[in-house]
Formats: C-alpha cells, sequence, structure tokens
C-alpha cells in the first residue's frame, strides 16, 4: 500500500507513469485523489494516457461530476451577481469559481466548493441585505459564532439558498482581523478584472497571492495539495503570459505582507510539482519547507489521513496564527462551555 | 478483499478478519473480480483507536463518508460492510440513475418495486425469485441514462425481522448469512441470490412495471398519476440531483414508459398474485 500522497503528485506532474500502475496501485490513487479532492483534477490529467477499463471508468465519471460542478457553481455566481445587480458593488469571485469563470487552467477539473465572492467592505451590509431578499438565509443561527464572525473573521458567517441549497461565503477582505499579516483588501479589490455578467476576478498576481495566504496564513493545511496545485497552475500559467510577472508578483506580495509566504508556496510548488519558479523569488530551502512536506502528503493509499502528530502541530499552529492567546484561551473556553 | 456485483467493483478494507471472512462466505457465489480496477474503497476501522478489541465499534467510511455516521457494534460488521457498500453507491455512482429499489426480470423485462424500508420491496424480489423471475437486486435499481435498461446489481437481499423466518423456510438455511439482532434496522439476515441469477449479472432488462408496495396495510391496488410518480421517484433516488440533466432525461422517459401501481397488502403469497395478475395486464 502506498504511505503517502507523493504518488498522487508524481502522475499529477508526469501523468504518463500511469501507464505502469498495477490495479492495487491504481485503487490506492483513486481513494487518495478523492480524499484529497483531487479525483477531477487528476482525471483531467490523464485525459490522453491509455489506461485500464476500470480506472478509465472512474475517471470518466470525475470528469462528468467536474464539468457538473462547474456549470452550478457559474450559476451560483450568477445568481449572486443578479441579486447585487442594483447595488453598483463588484461582485468578486475567488478560488474555484473564479478559476472556472475566468476559463484558467486551475480549474480544469477542479471541484468547487462554496461559492467565494469578496465585496468591498463599505459595502458589506447592503451586499448582505440583497443576498438575504434574494433567497439566502444564515446556516448558523449561534449569536456567539455569529459575534465571532462579525467581529474577527474576514467573511461573514456562511449563508445557504434556501431553494437550491448552496453556501456562499461573502468575503470583505483576506484574512481574519485577528491574523499577523494583513494583505491590501482595497487593493485586491480596485485591481478585478471584469468576467462578464457584472462579475469580477482577482488579477493574476492578486489570484496567486490570495492562494498564498489560504495556505499559509490561515488554516491547519487540511485540503493543502489541491490549494498547492492552485498555485502550480496560475503561476505556469500566467508565467507564460506577461514578461514582468516575476516582478510584478514580488511588489505585490510586499503590498500584501505575504512575501516570505509567497517564496514558500513557490518551493514547496517547485518541490512537489516542478513548477518553473524564479529562483531569487522562492529563496532558498529551509528546514521549515521539510514539516510542510510531511504534512501535505499525510494520506496513505486507503485514503486515511496519517502522521496524526504533524497534523495536530498544524492544527494548533492555525489557531496560534488567527488570535493572540489571551483571545485564543478565550474561544476556546466558550466553546468548550457550549460543546 | 475485492468484490464485483454487476457493473461496480469495491475494495474493503476492515481493520477486523471476521467481517471479511463472513463476508468472503456471503459472497462466495459471486465471480473473481481478477485484476480489475475498483470503484471504491469501503473501510471498516475503530471508532476511537482504542475500540478494536475493548468493545469493538465499527466506524463506516471509505472514499465518500458521511460526517455523522453511526457506529456499530463488530457483532454487526456484516451490515456495516453493506453500508458501507451502499454509501459508496448513493453519493458516489454516476453511471446509471440510482432508484432505492428492488428489481427482478421476466421474459427480458424488468419489475421494479420502490418503497420505503418496511414496505416489503427486499422481500417479494427474494419471492418472486424463487418462482420464475430473475433478482437483479435489492437495495438500488440501476436506470442506464441513455438506453433506459436496468442494470443488475444483484447484491444479497437484506431481510429485516418477521420476514426473515418466512424466507428461511422457502430457501433454507444455506443461502442466508448470520443472523444480526438488535440493529438499528432489528433483525437482519442476508440472503444469497440463487447462483444461477448471480452468474447473470451483466444482462440488463427494460423496465416493464413499476409498484410501489406497501406492507401491513388491507389488499389494494391505486394508479398514480405521473406527477406523484415523479416526485416520489426523484425521493427514491440517490443521485437524480448529482445527475443533473441526463438524469432528468432519464427519469422523465422512466416516467412516460412505464406503467406503475401502488399496491398494499398483508400477505405475501396474495401480494405475488397481484403483482402476477399485473404483470399480465400491463407488462
Amino acid at each position: 500500500m502506498m504511505r503517502d500522497a507523493l504518488p498522487l503528485v508524481d502522475i499529477l506532474v508526469d501523468p504518463s507513469r500511469a501507464e505502469r500502475l498495477t490495479a492495487e496501485q491504481w485503487a490506492d490513487l483513486i481513494s487518495i485523489a478523492r480524499a484529497e479532492s483531487l479525483i477531477g483534477t487528476l482525471a483531467h490529467r490523464l485525459r490522453d494516457i491509455d489506461i485500464p477499463v476500470g480506472a478509465r471508468a472512474v475517471m470518466d465519471d470525475a470528469l462528468a461530476q467536474a464539468e457538473y460542478n462547474r456549470k452550478t457553481a457559474l450559476w451560483e455566481a450568477r445568481m449572486a451577481a443578479r441579486a447585487c445587480a442594483g447595488l453598483d458593488v463588484p461582485v468578486i469571485l475567488l478560488k474555484g469559481t473564479a478559476f472556472a469563470a475566468a476559463g484558467l487552467r486551475a480549474g480544469e477539473g477542479r471541484q468547487i466548493g462554496d461559492c467565494d465572492i469578496l465585496v468591498p467592505r463599505d459595502r458589506l451590509g447592503a451586499v448582505e441585505q440583497a443576498l438575504l431578499a434574494a433567497g439566502w438565509e444564515w446556516v448558523k443561527p449561534d449569536p456567539y459564532d455569529d459575534q465571532y464572525y462579525r467581529r474577527w473573521m474576514h467573511e461573514l458567517p456562511p449563508l445557504i439558498h434556501r431553494e437550491r441549497d448552496k453556501m456562499i461565503d461573502v468575503h470583505h477582505t483576506i484574512l481574519p482581523l485577528t491574523a499577523r499579516q494583513t494583505p491590501d483588501a482595497r487593493a485586491m479589490v480596485a485591481a478585478a478584472v471584469p468576467v462578464g455578467d457584472g462579475l469580477y476576478v482577482l488579477s493574476a498576481e492578486d489570484m496567486i497571492l490570495h492562494g498564498v495566504a489560504h495556505l499559509f496564513a490561515d488554516g491547519d493545511l487540511a485540503g493543502g495539495l489541491r490549494n498547492l496545485w492552485d498555485i502550480h497552475c496560475l503561476v505556469v500559467e500566467f508565467s507564460g503570459r506577461n514578461a514582468d510577472f516575476w516582478p510584478d508578483l514580488g511588489r505585490r506580495a510586499r503590498v500584501h505582507q505575504l512575501t516570505p509566504h509567497l517564496a514558500r508556496a513557490l518551493r514547496l510548488a517547485h518541490r512537489l510539482f516542478d513548477t518553473p519558479v524564479y529562483k531569487y523569488r522562492a529563496g532558498e530551502t529551509r528546514w521549515g519547507d521539510y514539516l510542510y512536506l510531511r504534512r501535505l502528503l499525510a494520506r496513505d493509499g486507503l485514503g486515511r489521513t496519517t502522521r496524526p502528530v504533524t497534523r495536530l502541530a498544524f492544527y494548533v499552529r492555525s489557531h496560534w496564527l488567527r488570535m493572540p492567546p489571551l483571545m485564543l484561551a478565550r474561544h476556546l473556553w466558550t466553546k468548550w462551555r457550549k460543546a | 478483499m475485492r468484490l464485483r456485483v454487476g457493473p461496480a467493483c469495491f475494495r474493503i478494507a476492515s481493520a477486523w478478519p471476521q467481517i471479511i471472512a463472513a463476508a468472503r462466505d456471503l459472497y462466495r457465489d459471486y465471480p473473481d473480480s481478477g485484476e480489475a480496477v475498483p470503484d471504491f474503497t469501503v473501510r471498516l476501522e475503530p471508532s476511537k483507536p482504542w475500540r478494536q478489541r475493548l468493545r469493538p465499534s465499527v466506524h463506516i467510511t471509505g472514499d465518500y463518508w458521511l460526517p455523522d455516521a453511526a457506529p456499530l457494534p463488530l457483532a454487526h460488521g456484516l451490515l456495516a460492510m453493506e453500508m458501507g457498500m451502499n454509501l459508496q453507491m448513493a453519493l458516489g455512482w454516476k453511471r446509471h440513475l440510482l432508484l432505492h429499489a428492488s428489481t427482478v426480470e421476466r421474459d427480458g423485462k424488468a419489475l421494479i418495486m420502490t418503497g420505503l424500508s418496511g414496505s416489503g420491496k427486499s422481500t417479494l424480489s427474494v419471492l418472486l425469485a424463487e418462482r420464475g423471475w430473475r433478482y437483479l437486486g435489492d437495495e438500488f435499481a440501476l436506470i442506464d441514462c441513455v438506453s433506459g435498461q436496468a442494470v443488475p446489481f444483484p447484491r444479497p437481499a437484506s431481510l429485516k425481522n418477521a420476514s426473515i423466518e418466512a424466507v428461511a423456510n422457502l430457501v433454507g438455511d444455506d443461502r442466508l448469512g448470520p443472523l444480526m439482532t438488535g440493529t438499528p434496522k432489528g433483525d437482519v439476515r442476508h440472503c444469497r441470490p440463487p447462483a444461477n441469477h448471480i452468474a447473470r449479472m451483466t444482462e440488463a432488462a427494460m423496465p416493464a412495471l413499476l409498484l410501489f408496495p406497501r406492507h401491513g396495510h388491507a389488499p389494494a391496488v391505486r394508479e398514480l398519476g405521473a406527477t406523484e410518480i415523479f416526485a416520489r421517484l426523484t425521493q427514491a433516488s440517490t443521485n437524480y440531483v448529482a445527475l443533473g440533466e441526463p438524469g432528468y432525461a432519464a427519469l422523465t422517459r422512466f416516467v412516460r414508459d412505464v406503467p406503475a401501481r401502488a399496491i398494499d397488502f398483508d400477505d405475501g403469497e396474495a401480494a405475488i398474485a397481484v403483482i402476477e395478475d399485473l404483470w399480465g395486464e400491463l407488462a
């Protein structure tokens, strides 16, 4: 049995290696890819590769599912734009929906979860009212959670549409207000690019940096392999389009206080996915990179999570990053009392 | 362990060898899946690290999983495995429209029976399979979105409570798995289909009659409007929404082409007579 997620990484990088897999290795690969939400991406990479009939059937299912996800995600985005049509507010798509709307390679086969949008912070109230009027409702009616989101988070508490049963996350900035870095959300909004139907996506550099911020400055790296693959695809595509890509990206990273985070993302992407990166921007390997790699690949051939100590360390780190110690203590105390 | 049932191939991984041994016995007439790539992995693992030996508790998970799945005691391990396979199909299978239904075939045409748990659809399918019908499946009916055919998925039928004894008297203990008492669904015992039905699990059949059986009511036969049939089938399908347009096309075609009746019954033998009559008249 496969002991980590490296075989999935190897085949994403060089799909032709799939031609030599045994049935047992295929079983492992499929379970790992499903667990890491990369099955659609894998299927897309394997379109032109000669693989066994059974594997082909699984991959065809994943492609059909990805296409269905893409359609419904774009529909949700259009519904959100329609709800906000009278407000003269740019509805900026984030993450998977943005990749799909902009027709980017990062969106090919990608699983898309909730609809994530970014709006200017001073128009948040109006957007919230417009969405509520158009049929979205609160998911968590808990007053502590609601308060917590509104006071400290970078997004509204999640909303769900009462008829379509689809969630929307309305962001007004990039990272929780308690995080140590403060990426410039206003600059991101100002540089957003229209993609039609009243919808926008972030500029090339901001899109990468938004992914970097979420990978390293927020969360415990669950689903990190997928997020790093996004960054890999965006870097490959954008660096080929713009001769000044690397200096632009470096300048933008300084604006958003994400220079070291970007460097680490580039080093890890290069190491795992062979991403062509500008050496100066990525910097030298640091010992911490190995911990990140260990965490990113912590998945065995049955799709089980492994390396519990590493996972726990990153979980603790995610809370540490998000809140000052006293606030963390208060938060955990409140959550514990309610549990 | 690998299992092939109709078009689907499963990899089963269990922390307890007893479950695999019981499954090998229950599935002993099924063909060897050989070097096939499995569609799904089912995992049966301790619900907490210390619950492997001490009061063993089986957590059901796999490629597809539910956050709030209740664990089962090891004595119900075989049921846990079946539920794990159902979970993979319900959440992950996209190659056919899935209906929560049992299916039998005669003269190349399929009879599909759908209803809630306890409606009697499983028992009726087993009884019919002993009377010249071919058993195509108990838990899921697989409808091909292009051809409209019902594709066999002949898992062992899951018999519950009173029907266990009735079927045991008819088919004999040899065809039945271990009796599991006090499960969330009451007493459960699996019934292996006849070996010659399993051998034909790649032969599909066109649906010719749809029934909504209901056990425990005074005998009655009722016609249903197309709207009601459609609405009931969307509820009986686990993947209708996820299939999108092909699912809608398959279901509307099914409702248009397949005659349907609701039948109430309180006695298996009498129900079979009613089914034979309706089959002769409508199919």
